[in-house]
């Protein structure tokens, strides 16, 4: 089979100087100028942003057990569009990807897709039930390998399972990744506690909710000396938490999804389910905090938090609506708006905390990688002067629960390659 | 007014002062032998009910019955199938039957929010209690009760009177219909609970909270006790019913305190030996029997108001005197945060 060669001509990378970037079946073989290379196929670049293809750490495909909100091959079109390379798939489907079978299913179906790599994150705990550990080790020695282990959804809520968890990743260098919510507190929670909650009348769920579990376990991480991530950061306060860990040189690492970003609880006041989301949406002070954070570099990365349900589980009143947001084909517009366009990340800072960071954390190799020959030809050119109203109908994900439909977003991803080859080609999924 | 009754802070006073004005005319129905006028025939009443309320529900249908319109009571309640398809597909269901109006009671707040701007239908939606979220007719029965009571005639808001809530403010949706309502029509509004009763952000809302019972009594021109429900001791909310009965309960003792034209209000049904005594129930300052007489008549208004187009009451009211107009601050400020 011959060679697949590819001229990205006059792309900014990262958002510098016009360059050419010269693919050559799987990896990069050049970056300069006034590259030429006879029978390449030439995609002209200009005014277009390089990156390094995307990796999310959070992204809930559904399959097995939800194929009707979403399977891997919908999901994993969706990340494609939305110009990621790998995605880590979420362990709370049905069944729970608590064991090396279930796992190595997901992974396999990635495979077989082959819009971008999926790396299936083991549950925690049986069940996602916070009782007894999984088979945490059967599932890193898999074909999966698995390295990132959550019981996202739920919180690991109990302080002994969490520590054993924290321990026992520790032989093969793996993290915990936490969803940060103490049960009890939240019991009955529809949205943040605060003001908008007090006067919509819905249960409310208190920022000391999530930040009494991040401060617990960033203590329990050092103390065993292991790695943890918090999934889906959303408060000022827990910002300063990991900020202080981070401080002492633990070994925590933090993710923000583009909606806590973007949205607030004023929102709610619509009762519009679409709004209805885990973590809730909270308050302007929070997404300052939580810009400045990932500015900053104390929130690490972004991740998507994509999480696709039917229609009629968004098409009712609120209180019986399920919570949750799609957001791959979304995440790079709402990280442009918020922080591109505001001057608080580079070009090259989104790719530290889109590509980079998140790769790293999941100890992905082949992912995250520099645009520099040698390196693996994982890419996604982004036309950031795009500005477009977000029409769900044209989504590649199996469902349509965005709250964005209709609201103006910058940047459009034209091109994304996995390992050379083209998943999506001006804008349209190959 | 518009075209739906979702929330007591939708109503601006003059709009609340009509439904009162316009209840004290068809209250005046409940006199006479035959207690009916034609004004809605030909039209349907949907009675929405999700949630037990037999009182709410019956005081909606009397309402609607009196003004000669077609009622039909559906309650949802021990549906099967899930509650989101059973919202919109009874909905739909009602739409199809040609409901000129919905009462909606919901244990979901917002649901009646929902149902009016989904585009599930097309008739009048009136929030008949959602959650913890609002009870509107209540609110607007509680002010017509307090305007009769202390003396003010039809026209008049509730300017300058003082009205002290107490009991279960965080799950109560007849205290933050009357907030919002009470004070566009110019009251004092003061909350009285214990702080885990309390919602934990309430600076933004047009009335003061207190924790302090006592306080407040010799200063009220009524007092509007909630329900309290016992299970809540079992969340922690207070240690024990005596405990909480002995704090925030209304005596005969703590009733002495107020002033002598002070009236006691209760939404019902009331827990005797709870946050109310028995002897303070059943005396004349209490005016819980009167609240369910006037709750017809509110909701004849609100129907009738809704249903029948009309800018004014069946017997057009006095113009309102400007003198009496009231633009207090917090009048504004509810308006704000809608």
């Amino acid at each position: 089979m011959s060679q697949n060669k590819i001229l990205i001509r006059g792309t900014k990378v990262l958002g510098g100087d016009a360059a050419d970037v010269l693919v050559d079946g799987e990896t990069i073989s050049a970056v300069g100028t006034g590259l030429e290379a006879a029978g390449a196929t030439v995609i002209d670049a200009d005014g277009l942003v390089l990156l390094p293809g995307l990796v999310d750490l959070h992204t809930h495909l559904r399959e097995p057990g939800r194929e009707d909100s979403e399977t891997v091959l919908t999901g994993t079109r969706a990340a494609a569009a939305g110009g990621f390379t790998a995605v880590h798939a979420m362990a709370n489907t049905f069944p729970v990807a608590d064991t090396a079978g279930v796992v190595e299913q997901v992974w396999r179906l990635g495979k077989e897709a082959g819009y971008c790599d999926v790396q299936p994150v083991g549950a925690v705990t049986v069940g996602l039930d916070g009782k007894q550990l999984a088979e945490l080790g059967a599932m890193h020695e898999s074909a999966a390998g698995v390295t990132v282990f959550s019981d996202d959804g739920k919180c690991v809520h109990d302080a002994v399972i969490m520590r054993r968890a924290l321990e026992y990743v520790k032989t093969f260098d793996g993290v915990v990744a936490q969803h940060a919510q103490e049960p009890r507190l939240t019991e009955g929670a529809q949205m943040n506690e605060g003001e908008v909650s007090a006067e919509l009348g819905l249960g409310g769920w208190p920022a000391v909710a999530e930040e009494s579990i991040i401060a617990r376990d960033v203590l329990l991480a050092a103390h065993v000396g292991s790695r943890v991530h918090i999934c889906h950061l959303s408060t000022a306060g827990s910002v300063e938490i990991v900020r202080w860990a981070k401080s002492k040189g633990w070994n925590v690492t933090a993710e923000v999804t583009p909606h806590h970003l973007l949205l607030t609880d004023e929102m709610v006041r619509s009762y519009n389910p679409v709004y209805k989301v885990n973590p809730p949406l909270r308050t302007a002070e929070d997404v300052t905090a939580l810009r400045e954070a990932l500015a900053d570099g104390t929130i690490d990365c972004v991740a998507t938090d994509h999480a696709p349900h039917p229609h009629e589980d968004k098409d009712c009143e609120w209180g019986a609506a399920a919570m949750g947001m799609v957001g791959l084909e979304t995440a790079l517009s709402v990280v442009q708006q918020t922080m591109v366009d505001t001057g608080m990340l580079t070009w090259e800072q989104v790719a530290d905390r889109m590509s980079h960071a998140p790769a790293r954390i999941g100890r992905l190799t082949g992912q995250g990688r520099p645009v520099s020959p040698g390196e693996p030809a994982n890419l996604t050119l982004v036309d950031p002067a795009y500005r477009g109203a977000v029409d769900p109908a044209h989504f590649a994900s199996r469902s349509r629960n965005t709250p964005y439909e209709g609201r103006d977003l910058p940047g459009r991803v034209t091109h994304t390659f996995l390992r050379g080859r083209a998943t999506v080609i001006d804008g349209k999924l190959t | 007014m518009k075209r739906h009754l979702i929330s007591a802070a939708d109503l601006t006073r003059d709009d609340a002062v009509l439904i009162l004005d316009t209840a004290e005319e068809l209250g005046r129905l409940a006199d006479r032998p035959i207690k009916k006028l034609p004004t809605l025939r030909g039209r349907t009443v949907v009675n929405l009910f999700f949630e037990d309320s037999t009182r709410t529900r019956i005081s909606f249908e009397a309402a609607a019955k009196r003004l000669s319109a077609d009622v039909i009571n559906f309650s949802a309640k021990g549906s099967s199938v899930s509650k989101g398809e059973s919202l919109k597909d009874t909905a739909l269901t009602l739409e199809a039957m040609g409901a000129d109006a919905v009462v909606i009671r919901h244990h979901d707040s917002g649901a009646p929010h929902r149902l009016a701007t989904s585009g599930w239908i097309g008739g009048s939606v009136v929030n008949a209690g959602d959650g913890t979220h609002e009870h509107p007719t209540q609110a607007l029965l509680d002010a017509f009760t307090l305007r009769r009571r202390l003396g003010d005639g039809p026209g008049t808001d509730l300017a300058g009177r003082r009205v002290t809530i107490v009991g279960d403010i965080l799950h109560s949706r007849v205290a933050r219909s009357n907030v919002h309502l009470l004070s566009t029509l110019g009251a004092e509004v003061t909350l009285v609970a214990p702080p885990t009763l309390v919602p934990v952000r309430t600076e933004s809302w047009p009335c003061e909270v207190s924790y302090d019972l006592d306080a407040q009594l010799a200063k009220s021109d009524a007092v509007m006790m909630l329900r309290v429900q016992r299970e809540r001791m079992n969340a922690a909310y207070f240690p024990t019913e005596r405990e909480y009965a002995r704090r925030y309960g209304l005596s005969g003792e703590r009733m002495a305190r107020m002033p002598e034209h002070a009236v006691v209000m209760h939404p019902g049904p009331m827990n005797r030996g709870m946050e109310i005594s028995a002897e303070v129930a059943d005396s004349p300052r209490c005016t819980a029997v009167e609240q369910v007489t006037n709750g017809v008549s509110i909701r004849m208004a609100v129907l009738y108001l809704l249903l029948s187009g009309a800018d004014s009451g069946p017997q057009p009211a006095e113009p309102t005197p400007a003198s009496t107009q009231t633009n207090a601050p917090t009048t504004t400020r509810t308006e704000e945060s809608k």
